[in-house]
């Protein structure tokens, strides 16, 4: 069949998750791909529990880009061979000692979920965590990661099951444009690792007792947090969510659609 | 970024060696400001030489203090038992200073070897003596509210940017370095940085080719009554306009020892030591404080655009040392300061 060859870049999930949610839509993205107006009517459609179960399929889909070319070994000054782990894979590449590791992770790897905002240590828009820890990739040259363990937004979730910050966010809308969300939710993971050590924050009442886990306020949350930037200014709801997963209660959600559910 | 060659290094003897030989060439640390200012174009290394696999990342008990390791990072060093109780000081003044992800990249020898953020040395298209010898100082006439107020000269009114440092110029650390040939010396902090003067260009006594390779921290009796107070723009993750790195010791109701050192003030971490010669043996009384802020701040002069921040570094040197008094916790500083914004 004509629609059958052309869908054969879409998994037996995704084509379901499609055409479970969008009926009427299917033959225009069929013909013409899915475009961002597809995506906004998914909110429309779809309450927050069944969007949050479909993302995944459907962030795999937008996400599915053209194969990464290899780089020709004309355009690598001063290559180096490295080989590091990115979201359980092992990767072995040549880079230029210039090539930051989010222009690796993005151009070398596909993996675009981790943004590119300032590219001066600014934003926080390209936080990944490496060896358990959050750090810059725009300010990590890629050369230094050899043996080192990468961890970016597209590995948080197992299977189709999305990891709790990123459910947390969804349920909480800890975003607008969502351009600084992968970095906010990969900080925010590793953050929850920081808690349950016990680090300190400028913000901490006495940096001299020592507790074997330390339960974060909101002021802490927002101090640990501030280096990660959100230009649509998100912060209420980005603690909120964050708290949702540290805390052990329920948060409330504190929007809903305008036809009432949530 | 302009091209340049990369090695991991395995062995410190090589490593220095190999950038001794290359004026060119720079260590590499956590590289949060020094890829930053190679994407600017200000700093364009021939080589870099990554540091961070050396066994120089350890923290330790000596004889008569801790010892920091130069490749620990950031926020291992702020978190370590042995700094929180014993040097909270430290640890206060790291996390005031970047982000989360900033202090799990950046290195202790690095932090002292950041460069400064004044604006015109990081536009290439600006004159400034520092990047570029020779070609004036921008800010000296120009744009200069966040510059210094003491020890700058006609070629350069920079301050410089670490908040680490403030606490360590407090707390008399002491610098180990290792150069070529394993000739090993060690740098008193307060001659670590080095003010303007005609040379801006060089930012430390650092010799070309020395590797920093742990940081001493000497005993005291200050980590009780110890705070660092740093005012900025926002609130979180911002430069200091002014910082205060404060610590006391008394005895009955005598000030015994105290420390007092200012960021954001001038070209190198400034220990108000006509402040603390003041106070030394008086009363730990605000009146005291106010008074021995005022002698310091005698010498300062302002620029044209920051008159401010002498007001500012007075004040925040009273709230910074009322702050250690009170435990250096940083509730009771914030109360504190709600009741004085009330007044």
């Amino acid at each position: 069949m004509e629609e059958k060859s052309t869908f054969s870049d879409l998994t037996e999930a995704e084509r379901k998750a499609l055409e479970e949610l969008m009926p009427d839509e299917m033959g225009e993205i069929i013909s013409s791909g899915i475009k961002r107006r597809h995506f906004l009517k998914l909110f429309a459609v779809t309450g927050t529990s069944l969007l949050a179960a479909n993302l995944l399929g459907i962030e795999q889909l937008m996400a599915r880009s053209v194969p990464i070319e290899e780089q020709p070994s004309e355009l690598i000054e001063n290559g180096i061979n490295v080989s590091f782990e990115v979201n359980g894979s092992t990767q072995k590449l040549t880079v230029d000692s210039r090539m930051t590791l989010l222009d690796t992770l993005r151009e070398r790897l596909g993996l675009t979920g981790s943004k590119k905002g300032c590219d001066h240590g600014q934003c926080g828009a390209c936080t990944v965590i490496v060896d358990d820890k959050r750090v810059l990739s725009c300010l990590t040259l890629a050369a230094t990661c050899e043996d080192k363990r990468v961890t970016t937004i597209e590995g948080l979730a197992t299977g189709n099951e999305l990891h709790p910050m990123q459910a947390s966010f969804i349920k909480h809308d800890g975003f607008q444009c969502g351009y600084c969300t992968p970095g906010q939710i990969c900080s925010a993971v590793a953050l929850m690792d920081e808690a349950k050590n016990g680090d300190a924050s400028y913000v901490t009442a006495n940096v001299r007792e020592k507790k074997s886990a330390v339960n974060l306020s909101n002021e802490e949350i927002r101090e640990r947090m501030s280096g990660n930037i959100c230009r649509c200014g998100a912060y209420p709801n980005i603690v909120n969510a964050i708290r949702e997963v540290h805390g052990d209660k329920a948060v409330a959600q504190v929007w809903q659609f305008a036809d009432g559910t949530i | 970024m302009r091209p340049f060659k990369y090695a991991n290094a395995s062995n410190p003897a090589a490593a220095i060696k190999i950038v001794t030989a290359d004026p060119a060439a720079r260590f590499l640390g956590g590289g949060t400001n020094l890829v930053d200012l190679m994407k600017e174009d200000v700093m364009h290394p021939s080589q870099l030489m990554d540091v961070t696999r050396l066994k120089f990342s350890v923290i330790e008990k000596k004889a008569n203090g801790l010892s920091i390791g130069g490749t620990a990072s950031n926020a291992v060093t702020a978190n370590h038992d042995l700094v929180r109780e014993n040097y909270p000081l430290l640890s206060m003044a790291i996390l005031a200073g970047a982000s989360a992800q900033i202090r799990n990249m950046a290195t202790n020898a690095g932090n002292l070897n950041q460069r400064t953020r004044c604006t015109y040395f990081y536009d290439a298209n600006m004159p400034c003596n520092k990047r570029e010898p020779g070609t004036g100082c921008g800010a000296l006439h120009g744009v200069n509210k966040n510059h210094a107020i003491l020890g700058w000269s006609e070629k350069c009114v920079a301050t410089y940017p670490s908040d680490m440092a403030v606490a360590l110029a407090a707390l008399n650390a002491v610098v180990q370095v290792e150069g070529s040939g394993n000739t090993k010396r060690n740098i008193p902090f307060a001659d670590f940085h080095r003010l303007p003067g005609e040379h801006p260009e060089i930012d430390n006594t650092l010799k070309h080719g020395e590797l920093i390779t742990s940081i001493d921290l000497p005993e005291n009796r200050l980590a009780e009554k110890s705070y660092y107070l740093k005012v900025r723009e926002r609130s979180s993750y911002a430069f200091a306009l002014i910082s205060v790195a404060a610590a006391l010791e008394t005895n009955g109701n005598r000030i015994k020892d105290v420390r007092i050192a200012l960021g954001g003030v001038a070209h190198k971490p400034w220990r108000a030591r006509i402040a603390e010669q003041w106070l030394r043996g008086k009363e730990p009384t605000q009146a005291n404080f106010r008074a021995a802020a005022s002698a310091e701040l005698k010498h300062a002069k302002p620029l044209g655009q920051n008159k401010y921040k002498v007001g500012l570094a007075a004040k925040a040197i009273v709230r910074a040392l009322e702050g250690a008094m009170q435990g250096g916790t940083y509730g009771a500083m914030e109360a504190d300061s709600t009741t004085t914004n009330q007044n």
